[in-house]
């Protein structure tokens, strides 16, 4: 129960971080029908940047808060120009080509960006300086900590705040439009490469926020953490239907409850000297209550993608996702 | 739908509640002249040299045998397609045809012969799209929302609620597109046409896969646009609606405009007897 409680809180978290990155896959894709692998690599830039901000301004006596902030906001607009640069660069001029080819792009740019960060910012990894009290609040049986319930309430703002967007204003419309029919939005008189562009710079501006609090959760960033959680985050886009908002959301939330509890309870439930046939095989390696487990919790990464196995085979199009027809 | 439009006539008297932007004092002008198109697709010659004229205030058919190429024309004159030669002057001016947002600016707005709305919207988000080449809003107006860009939104909306009370599915206006009958999804393309205040309405095959009486209701609509000042420019396969409704005709065959005259004319034309019945054996 302790557990359960304590990885919900954990999951919930994570998830909120894979859901906010979840989203800048999911809306490009939405638009112009690319994964944009690049993605997890603008986050990493975004955690990298507001890393070396908050070690310069760490010894300076300023509040914590301002310096966290000060971070972000040196994240955020680099992350922009960086989305709007690849956008521009190296998805623009292949915007009719052939899908294979911005896709290959992408990664090529994901490369690109993984080894601009290797030179600027070196092979190991930044620490947060210790300048967050990080008090933790009991919950019942479980606790959590100040920087988690920051980066939940942040993460439901921000999907909170981009829905609003998208669904509320005009620009949002163009951008619906543009996403359901480029040709005909044209028509009306959507500037398609507008939209599109601010497309990548927000979906980019969410990445950047969500790499700060990915690493300030984990305390380090490193130049090669945007390939897993992009991976993982792409992963929640697909298991909630890639291009659907309301989707990457879910998706985010729900693989990052799955990893969570799934670390919480793999040792336990492959403690082969639980059951007694197991035991009485083993004989002395289970004498005494010794435990002997097959995985640990160190197989945390399986998880997401072994959910994208099952919903790539089960529910292609995902949990929230069209059917595809209607995409032809 | 009589009513409606009537009672929309009525109002553009005065120039605040006007829900048409056509210059009836205009009448008569040319609005569009088209001078020696030609569209290639690969060995197929598609537009021959086509060049027309379309004066405001007109209903101006475009007709012809299958494949004749009037929506090659109709894609071209709406930027969809670049054009191998020839030039478009539309109210006076070279038409930049590079780029459909840049038509759709300079006040053409079309319709499509397979309906073309954004099926996951609602039939007033649709309308409020169609207004989108009118309005400045940009990714910071929008977040921002200054008093400035909240008063126009409303004043988007309304008119948005106007429109589609113009073609007569204000009741719709909730609904999602794709969940709207098909000769409400008409009307519904009709109204986000009109949402930009296009100065010429292209409409390719209203009347496709309509039965009788929703044919007539439809012609009522059109007939409504024309009494408010509004051009038209109508492809259509039904021949007697386009012989019945249209002010002038032009036929298309094989790429190349064989007539060019008031319906009456058109119909006696033997070229284009021809050109829809065959030569016959002689």
């Amino acid at each position: 129960m302790e557990t359960l409680l304590q990885q919900i809180i954990n999951g919930l978290t994570t998830g909120s971080v894979y859901a906010v990155v979840a989203l800048g896959y999911t809306m490009v894709y939405g638009v112009i029908q690319l994964i944009n692998f690049a993605h997890g690599e603008v986050v990493m830039i975004g955690a990298m940047v507001a890393f070396g901000v908050i070690t310069g301004l760490a010894g300076s006596g300023l509040p914590a808060s301002m310096i966290v902030a000060a971070g972000v906001l040196a994240a955020v607009p680099a992350c922009m120009a960086i989305g709007y640069s690849l956008e521009r660069v190296a998805y623009r001029p292949l915007r009719h080509a052939p899908r294979l080819a911005p896709l290959i792009t992408a990664i090529g740019m994901s490369i690109i960006l993984q080894h601009v960060a290797l030179l600027i910012w070196g092979r190991n990894p930044l620490a947060f300086p210790q300048i967050i009290a990080n008090p933790t609040v009991s919950i019942g049986l479980a606790e959590i900590s100040a920087v988690q319930i920051a980066i939940i309430l942040l993460s439901f703002l921000m999907m909170g705040g981009l829905s609003w967007f998208v669904y509320r204003t005009r620009f949002g419309i163009a951008m619906r439009a543009t996403a359901e029919n480029v040709q005909v939005a044209g028509l009306m008189g959507i500037n398609a490469d507008r939209v599109i562009a601010a497309t990548f710079v927000i979906g980019a501006a969410l990445g950047a926020v969500a790499g700060v609090m990915f690493g300030t959760y984990y305390g380090i960033a490193h130049y090669t953490m945007g390939f897993t959680l992009g991976l993982k985050a792409f992963s929640a886009a697909v298991l909630g239907g890639i291009g659907n908002l309301p989707g990457a959301m879910v998706g985010g939330l729900l693989l990052g409850l799955v990893e969570a509890l799934g670390t919480g309870y793999i040792g336990d439930l492959t403690n082969l000297c639980q059951w007694p046939v197991v035991d009485a095989w083993l004989g002395e390696r289970c004498a005494d209550g010794a435990h002997f487990i097959l995985f640990g919790s160190n197989y945390q990464d399986v998880f997401a993608f072994v959910m994208l196995i099952l919903v790539l085979v089960f529910r292609p199009s995902g949990l929230l996702g069209e059917r595809v027809s209607e995409r032809a | 739908m009589n009513g409606l439009a009537a009672q929309a006539g009525a109002r553009s008297g005065t120039p605040e509640s006007r829900v048409l932007s056509g210059q009836p004092s205009l009448v008569g002008e040319t609005l569009l002249e088209a001078r020696d198109i030609g569209k290639r697709f690969g060995g197929v010659q598609a537009l021959k040299a086509v060049s027309l004229t379309i004066r405001r205030g007109e209903i101006y058919g475009l007709i012809g045998p299958n494949g004749a190429g009037k929506t090659t024309l109709f894609n071209v004159f709406t930027g969809l397609y670049p054009r191998d030669s020839g030039e478009v002057i539309f109210a006076g001016q070279s038409l930049r045809l590079e780029s459909p947002h840049i038509v759709a600016a300079a006040g053409i707005a079309r319709t499509f012969q397979n309906i073309r709305l954004f099926g996951n919207m609602t039939a007033r988000e649709n309308v409020m799209v169609g207004r989108h080449v009118r309005t400045r809003c940009g990714v910071f107006g929008a977040i921002l929302r200054t008093a400035g860009q909240r008063a126009e939104e409303r004043a988007i909306r309304g008119r948005a609620d106007d429109l589609l009370r113009y073609v007569g599915i204000a009741d719709r206006a909730d609904s999602l597109a794709r969940h709207l009958s098909y000769g409400d999804q008409r009307r519904l393309e009709i109204a986000r046409a009109l949402a930009s205040e296009p100065q010429l309405l292209a409409l390719d095959e209203p009347a496709a896969g309509m039965n009788a009486t929703e044919t007539a209701a439809l012609r009522t609509l059109i007939e409504g646009l024309r009494a408010d000042g509004l051009t038209i420019l109508l492809i259509e396969h039904d021949v007697k609606l386009v012989l019945g409704l249209c002010d002038r005709v032009a036929v298309l065959d094989y790429g190349e405009k064989i007539a060019e005259d008031v319906p009456e004319v058109v119909r006696a034309d033997p070229r284009v007897i021809e050109a829809y019945l065959g030569t016959g054996t002689h």
